[in-house]
């Protein structure tokens, strides 16, 4: 039937004539709608989202890359769910901190609305609770790092786990926090689970003062070391923690899921770094020309035609890192994104799928 | 030997020529935005809308004739009509698809708007060539070697005498006559230029071997489109067959002679410039401008003439910035034109029926050997 439907309406498909009933509605690809928001502080928003019936659910502490359309252009970023993954149903719910270049964060925070559609993928990430769940828990969490920890600890509350779980979060300052009355309904009502707040830039104001150590880990919780321990936050906060557990030779028991901030894009042209390409392997160090002179320098044959940027045949998609296009002089440093690599050039190390 | 201009200008000022066309490029990119997504998207939504609505009504069209053998006069009447409505709606639909949404989407206008759907690398258009095959053969080749002899195999598509510049055989004698039954059969003529057919039948064994790949994609694409338009809708109607197998077939005529007729415009029309290879060696950026614009040529026309001629009626604009999301065209057209006065440099833009009256006279009389090469002509030059 399906392949009926696609005959009849090839070449584009019968996805392309579903979506002018409902923009919601695909055979295939996964897209929801936001149905409530809330925000919680005057820099978060917390969105609960409607996904359509190609969404499968989710593992705690898994996330969507979730598309919006800002000025006409399409952006990714990957956000993790924070509701309870025992929740059925193809509700949940993300939370959002605007950061200063945050693109999409900001566009959220101050624009996001009931109504409005937005591209998924299917839950992905592997930093996810073991289907055997651990006996004692440690949960550490840093600002906006909070939402897959937190669907952690509603998940292990809505099973009536029983072991011990330690929730720690920290934020700068108290009007920072999100979810705190929920934290605090929680801890009431669990009596195996502790919420221990920590605002690292107003002292006296939470459970604990300073950032993390050795010495306020055996404060909150003398058998810290005897938990498996789940951690999202800044980078700072993560190292920094990272660093704990190699000293006490604990890194098996550390699960950590990284979230970067806002991309970094290079100010000034730098020509130095390497390039990547991944699909070949290949790794050279960028003499400043445009990558497709480079790649042809290293030996490959990308596909390419007019070599002005007219023409389209050469692009491919951006891994990681920054590229400027040599005619324009755009920087462009998303991932994911194609580039037309005639006239774009690296600026500082880059990764191309080539 | 860099191309022949019309009129005597400097490499400093062609320099700066160059610089202003790459400032009109940056600044209309960067100012990209919303509604120009609004328009892409809601051009897409009407006429997927067409599309389907036409085809619902040639089927309802179909069901009035009725099953019966011999159908009342009065039943046979609304139908032929209700089909011929929905067979134009079709054509336009296809026109549209074709013209100012896939030729421009497989350009990588769009591309900026980062959505899978509406991008180079992915569409696929309503159309028996396959897009890659459509995207190296025009993007590629016919952009970026615009009218240069040797290079560009849109110059009479190989098989067309159109300038003296192309030395006569007895072969095109003929071409009054392929040129019309081509115009009817637009779309397989695409399907099959990007096949090099001497390389076909004379090549080495790796060329043959090329060339049959390239046919047998076309062949593939085109099993797919034939089976959408004459036999799945059609056998919708049951036995009514015939009564939407017929608009179908009208439809992709109405759109073969369409764009027949606006893609000859662009390149063919009295005034336009032809190159030789020798020409562009080394050319700059500048002077690659130069020869787009000597080498392509307008339409005049209104609004309904920009969307149902996918814009090409701004082949200049076009052939200047290939990439330029083409309901912008307009807004540089005046631009354009204003330095091609300024720089003493002819804008040619006329009447469809001059553009294609013109065409047509040059297809007639280079059949025949000899022939003046065109010069400047000095009535087009902008003022």
């Amino acid at each position: 039937m399906a392949r009926a439907l696609d005959a009849a309406t090839a070449p584009h498909g019968i996805d392309r004539y579903i979506e002018l009933v409902s923009p919601t509605w695909s055979t295939t690809e996964v897209r929801g709608r936001i149905v409530g928001v809330v925000r919680q502080t005057s820099n978060t928003v917390t969105l609960t989202v409607e996904a359509n019936r190609n969404w499968h659910g989710f593992v705690a502490g898994q996330y969507t890359q979730l598309t919006v359309e800002i000025d006409g252009v399409r952006h990714t970023r990957c956000y993790s769910m924070a509701t309870s993954a025992t929740a059925s149903g193809r509700q949940f719910e993300l939370t959002v901190k605007a950061h200063p270049n945050g693109l999409v964060s900001n566009h959220l925070v101050s624009r996001a609305r009931p109504g409005m559609v937005v591209g998924l993928t299917p839950a992905q990430g592997d930093f996810t609770l073991p289907g055997q769940r651990p006996e004692r828990v440690l949960l550490i969490s840093g600002g906006s790092g909070i939402t897959p920890v937190l669907s952690m600890l509603r998940t292990l509350c809505a099973e009536g786990h029983s072991g011990p779980v330690t929730f720690v979060h920290y934020c700068l300052t108290a009007g920072d926090l999100t979810y705190g009355a929920e934290l605090s309904d929680i801890a009431s009502r669990h009596p195996n689970v502790r919420v221990i707040k920590i605002f690292t830039d107003e002292p006296g104001a939470g459970d604990f003062d300073g950032f993390v150590s050795v010495a306020q880990l055996d404060a909150i919780d003398a058998s810290w070391r005897q938990a498996e321990t789940y951690m999202c936050g800044p980078a700072p906060l993560m190292s920094a923690a990272a660093a704990i557990y190699a000293e006490a030779d604990l890194g098996i028991r550390l699960h950590t899921e990284a979230f970067t901030l806002s991309q970094w894009i290079a100010e000034a042209p730098d020509v130095s770094g390497a390039i990547r390409f991944t699909g070949s392997g290949t790794e050279v160090r960028s003499d400043g020309r445009t990558i497709l002179d480079q790649a042809e320098g290293a030996g490959l044959t990308p596909k390419s035609g007019c070599r002005m940027g007219i023409c389209h045949s050469c692009i491919c998609p951006l891994v990681s890192g920054t590229v400027r296009n040599v005619v324009t002089g755009v920087v462009t440093a998303d991932r994911g994104q194609d580039i037309q690599i005639c006239i774009n050039a690296p600026v500082g190390d880059v990764e191309i799928d080539l | 030997m860099p191309i022949p201009l019309p009129v005597e200008i400097s490499e400093e000022a062609l320099d700066e020529l160059g610089r202003e066309l790459d400032h009109i490029y940056d600044s209309t990119i960067a100012d990209l935005g919303a509604a120009d997504e609004r328009y892409i998207r809601r051009l897409i939504k009407a006429q997927r809308s067409l599309a389907l609505g036409s085809r619902l009504v040639m089927l309802a069209g179909a069901a009035v004739r009725g099953r019966a053998r011999q159908p009342s006069p009065g039943r046979r009447a609304s139908s032929r009509m209700i089909g011929g409505v929905s067979m134009i709606g079709l054509g336009v639909a296809k026109i549209v698809e074709n013209m100012e949404i896939g030729h421009n989407v497989m350009h990588g206008q769009w591309d900026w708007m980062r959505d899978p759907d509406i991008n180079s690398v992915t569409w696929e258009w309503d159309n028996v060539c396959p897009s890659d095959q459509w995207k190296h053969g025009h993007n590629v080749v016919h952009h970026t070697w615009t009218n240069v002899m040797g290079k560009d195999r849109d110059i009479g598509y190989e098989i067309m005498r159109v300038t003296p510049k192309q030395p006569w055989n007895p072969v095109y004698l003929a071409q009054p006559v392929y040129n019309t039954l081509l115009g009817w059969l637009f779309e397989w003529g695409v399907g099959v230029h990007e096949t090099d057919f001497n390389k076909l039948l004379k090549g080495t064994a790796q060329d043959r071997a090329d060339q049959l790949q390239s046919l047998k994609a076309t062949g593939a694409k085109a099993a797919r489109q034939v089976a959408k338009d004459y036999v799945l809708w059609p056998a919708l109607a049951g036995s009514a067959f015939v009564s939407v197998l017929v608009p179908n077939v009208g439809a992709n005529l109405i759109r073969n002679l369409w764009s027949y007729m606006i893609i000859f415009c662009g390149h063919f029309p009295q005034g336009v410039y032809v190159f030789d290879e020798a020409d562009v060696e080394g050319e700059t950026r500048a002077r690659w401008y130069v020869r787009q614009l000597l080498g392509s040529a307008n339409i005049k026309g209104g609004a309904a003439f920009h969307l149902l001629s996918g814009n090409l009626d701004h082949q200049i604009e076009h052939h200047l910035f290939p990439d330029m999301p083409s309901n912008r065209y307009q807004r540089v057209a005046p631009r354009v034109k204003a330095l091609c006065s300024r720089y003493g440099l002819p804008y040619n833009s006329a009447s469809l029926s001059r553009q294609f009256g013109t065409t047509t006279l040059k297809i007639w009389r280079y059949s025949l050997p000899g022939g003046t090469d065109v010069s400047i002509d000095r009535d087009r030059v902008a003022s």
